[in-house]
């Protein structure tokens, strides 16, 4: 009886927890309500909820944006930064001085004017039509936005927009792996030597993600030592 | 203020599979020696170990095994004409960093070059006389054959424990196997691994239009195995977390799991990890190498004295080092003359994609770095290049590496790269899709090359490598001729679509393409035209040897570590069995 109750109780706190995680607002370190709000349309539009199932928005996108924003990755993470500065040939790479974060800030910056120029209502409120064209203008179109090329821009957008997608739910993207369920990518788990040559099968397996504890199997040879003052190796022939 | 530290018998410029084998091998003979790697330590536990191994934005994204761009990268340009570029995050390759080096992150393709490879200028006039080259092809022969390294290849694949099977057993020709290949001594370590199904509709479709397919080498393992060194391995688990990544398993043939363990143990080696070295000391004549430079992770300059220096660093570092050491002379493109930097060369790669129907369950996500299915019939010079007009050649192999989705997502040609149409098509080819993968030779040319950059630095202070490449007309022609092939093939695949195009210029570091960058300090006969001799010793400091992919001096249609590992026991059977007991030039031009 206490465990059943207790079972019950378990799982109406869970139902309370998803409810109320569902209800409330993500919280965004990095951007500020109006960046944020042109990025949740935006990326609503790269990677759209469809019969298949949720869009990037849902699946958290900006949460892991904004993340990756605040963090080592936006202040330019492996990112080598000495000048001097030049554009360059668009085979040399990325050659402008912003941090991902300074770039983001600056492009922003740079639409949000965009937008107050034209006198048009924010991105967020235009329809969906309308705002395809707007991100079509910024991927193809040579408009500058605060110093940074909309080209630059949207294909940074975009990548981290594919990143969180697709990304293991521990970065805030991917919420519940919605993106490894809907096109079957099993995720982290690690073993499939039995099925490998079962050419065709259907794997239906749930997909696991780096928060769940080990589900494959995982031989940790004994003999075979970790560092420098593990005991000897057994000799072969 | 700099600490002199007492002199060693040898010293290591890098602990990957090169000084892993070095240190093993000088060990064995007696020398102390000193291992400086730039990188961390890490150990298979409880470095790689999953789940937390299994993060494609950590590993294949965020790059969190490679070098660091902030700390080391190069300058990049396409011609001579323009300013080159700091690489400011890597794309096109992914150069290693840490214990282990760059053989923890490979897939485990494990291919030997063939002997028409190291005689490939040679071979090339015999065979299509002395005008078929371009002036400008600057390929050479690099003074060993296939048949003198047979004994390395041997030995390094046992080592690793390859898994595979012979296609030329003493001249003796296997279907199934390779049968281009060059005779081997025995069959593969273990047997191959099991074929991925996309693998078997290529096997059955290249069987069909009379080709030669067979299971590609791998150094990710089908059984359990015990090396000579009494290292134990275990069966690859397909995990499909392979190039990038360090395995969890004891599955992929790495320093860590094939001999590391056992040099660490021997008290003539000592380890010294987060070094950077700056540079090799010579003595006033410049003719003799006194030890090296480098500085710890917090900052503390040493002078590490050694009567022998084993550069063994990745092939762009080793070419690095020599400039930086002002050993040799530096290639100057103008005038042809010099040698340090010379030849580099690359890989010619492309690929074909084909799209089946939505009961065809490809599964791209069971699967490791190196299974597979290929074809070497239009690898190297195993088909006529007479009526063709170009030099080299590419294997075709159905070799998927993995299904993790940032990065694998294929869609066909005129899909729209976002949007609705975009998602759409991802969830109908993501588990109906094979890939094949062309893997093309590249020749050496007058105009590319490497140097040193004049503006840019690395953390350290010290000017970058400049590296100058462009994709060879001969090299575009190979890749327009043997795709067109793979194109065939992926037809014959039963798919509903095939998609794919040949390698086009410009190269551009902004697109992987693979990490065999190669030549620099390449190997010769002749000192006006290489850095080391056969075997690996420096022309113009005898007791300097550098070994890595950087002697090849083009590359060839195979993957390279095969031949590092081979060129690595060649170099250390020739330094304990010739040199050490005369230390001085082991070749008199």
């Amino acid at each position: 009886m206490a465990g059943a109750a207790a079972a019950a109780t378990a799982a109406s706190t869970h139902a309370m927890r998803d409810a109320s995680a569902a209800a409330a607002p993500p919280v965004y370190v990095f951007f500020n309500p109006e960046e944020a709000a042109f990025i949740e349309a935006a990326v609503e539009r790269l990677i759209p909820a469809d019969e298949n199932g949720p869009g990037a928005l849902e699946a958290g996108v900006p949460s892991f944006i904004d993340k990756q924003l605040s963090g080592a990755w936006g202040a330019g993470e492996r990112l080598y930064r000495s000048g001097p500065w030049h554009e360059g040939a668009p085979t040399q790479g990325y050659q402008l001085p912003f941090t991902p974060a300074e770039l983001f800030r600056h492009a922003l910056r740079g639409i949000r004017d965009d937008f107050r120029q034209r006198g048009s209502q924010p991105f967020g409120k235009l329809a969906a039509q309308e705002q395809d064209a707007y991100l079509k203008s910024l991927e193809t179109g040579k408009l500058e936005l605060d110093g940074v090329p909309s080209k630059v821009f949207f294909e940074s957008l975009l990548s981290m927009t594919i990143e969180g997608f697709f990304s293991d739910p521990v970065y805030g993207g991917n919420k519940d792996m919605v993106s490894w369920r809907m096109i079957g990518f099993p995720g982290a788990y690690a073993n499939y030597y039995h099925t490998v040559d079962q050419h065709g099968m259907q794997f239906t397996r749930a997909p696991m993600s780096l928060s769940e504890t080990g589900r494959g199997v995982i031989h940790i040879h004994p003999d075979i030592p970790a560092g420098q003052h593990a005991p000897p190796v057994k000799k072969g022939k | 203020m700099v600490t002199q530290l007492p002199e060693t018998d040898a010293v290591l410029l890098g602990v990957g599979l090169v000084g892993t084998i070095l240190g093993r091998e000088l060990t064995r003979a007696g020398l102390k020696v000193v291992g400086l790697e730039r990188g961390e330590p890490r150990f298979t536990v409880p470095d790689f170990q999953g789940p937390a191994m299994h993060d494609e934005l950590r590993y294949s994204i965020r790059k969190a095994l490679m070098q660091d761009n902030t700390r080391e990268t190069l300058t990049f340009r396409n011609t001579s004409k323009e300013t080159a570029l700091p690489i400011r995050r890597w794309a096109s390759f992914l150069p290693g960093t840490g214990l282990g080096g760059a053989a923890v992150h490979w897939n485990g393709q494990t291919y030997r070059f063939q002997d028409s490879d190291f005689r490939m200028r040679s071979r090339t006039q015999e065979r299509y006389g002395k005008n078929f080259l371009p002036d400008d092809v600057t390929i050479q022969d690099w003074d060993v054959g296939g048949a003198e390294l047979e004994p390395y290849f041997d030995r390094f694949e046992y080592l690793l424990g390859v898994s595979g099977k012979a296609g030329n057993l003493k001249g003796q020709k296997i279907a199934g196997g390779n049968v281009f290949e060059d005779p081997r001594s025995r069959d593969y370590p273990t047997p191959p691994m099991k074929e991925p199904y996309g693998s078997a509709l290529f096997r059955k479709a290249a069987d069909k239009l009379g080709y030669h397919p067979f299971p590609q080498p791998s150094s990710n393992l089908s059984q359990p195995y015990t090396n000579p060194e009494g290292m134990t391995m275990n069966a690859c688990m397909f995990c499909g977390f392979c190039e990038r990544y360090g395995c969890e398993h004891y599955a992929k043939a790495s320093p860590q799991t094939v001999l590391l363990p056992v040099l660490l143990k021997d008290k003539n080696f000592t380890l010294r990890t987060n070094t950077q070295v700056l540079r090799i000391n010579l003595d006033n004549t410049g003719k003799r190498a006194t030890g090296v430079t480098y500085v710890d992770a917090s900052g503390r300059e040493f002078v590490q004295p050694a009567r022998l220096v084993i550069v063994g660093a990745f092939a762009l570092n080793n070419v690095r080092l020599l400039l930086l050491s002002k050993i040799g002379t530096p290639y100057d493109p103008q005038t042809g003359k010099g040698t340090v930097g010379r030849n580099y060369a690359y890989q010619t790669t492309s690929a074909v994609e084909v799209f089946y129907d939505e009961k065809t369950n490809i599964n791209p996500f069971m699967r490791s770095g190196a299974n597979g299915t290929v074809i070497a019939d239009f690898v190297s010079d195993n088909f006529d290049h007479g009526p063709h007009g170009f030099v080299g050649g590419a294997y075709i192999g159905e070799i998927m590496t993995n299904g993790r989705p940032i990065e694998f997502h294929p869609t066909p040609v005129g899909t729209p790269a976002w949007g609705a149409e975009w998602k759409k098509a991802v969830v109908r080819h993501y588990n109906h899709t094979a890939v094949l993968n062309v893997h093309g030779s590249s020749v050496a040319t007058r105009q590319n090359y490497l140097d040193l950059d004049p503006t840019y630095r690395d953390a350290w202070g010290l000017p970058l490598l400049r590296m100058t490449f462009e994709f060879p007309d001969n090299d575009i022609r190979m890749s327009a001729f043997v795709t067109g092939k793979a194109m065939d093939i992926g037809r014959a695949m039963g798919g509903q679509r095939v998609d794919g195009g040949p390698r086009k210029p410009p190269y551009t570091i902004t697109q992987y393409q693979t990490t065999h960058n190669t030549g620099g300090t390449i190997m010769g006969a002749d000192p006006s035209t290489s850095v080391v001799n056969r075997y690996l010793q420096s022309w113009d400091v005898p007791n300097v040897f550098v070994i890595g992919a950087s002697n090849f001096p083009q590359n060839a249609s195979y993957n390279p570590t095969d031949t590092v590992g081979a060129l690595a026991y060649w170099a250390a059977d020739a330094i304990v069995r010739q040199y050490l007991k005369q230390p001085g030039p082991l070749v008199h031009p």
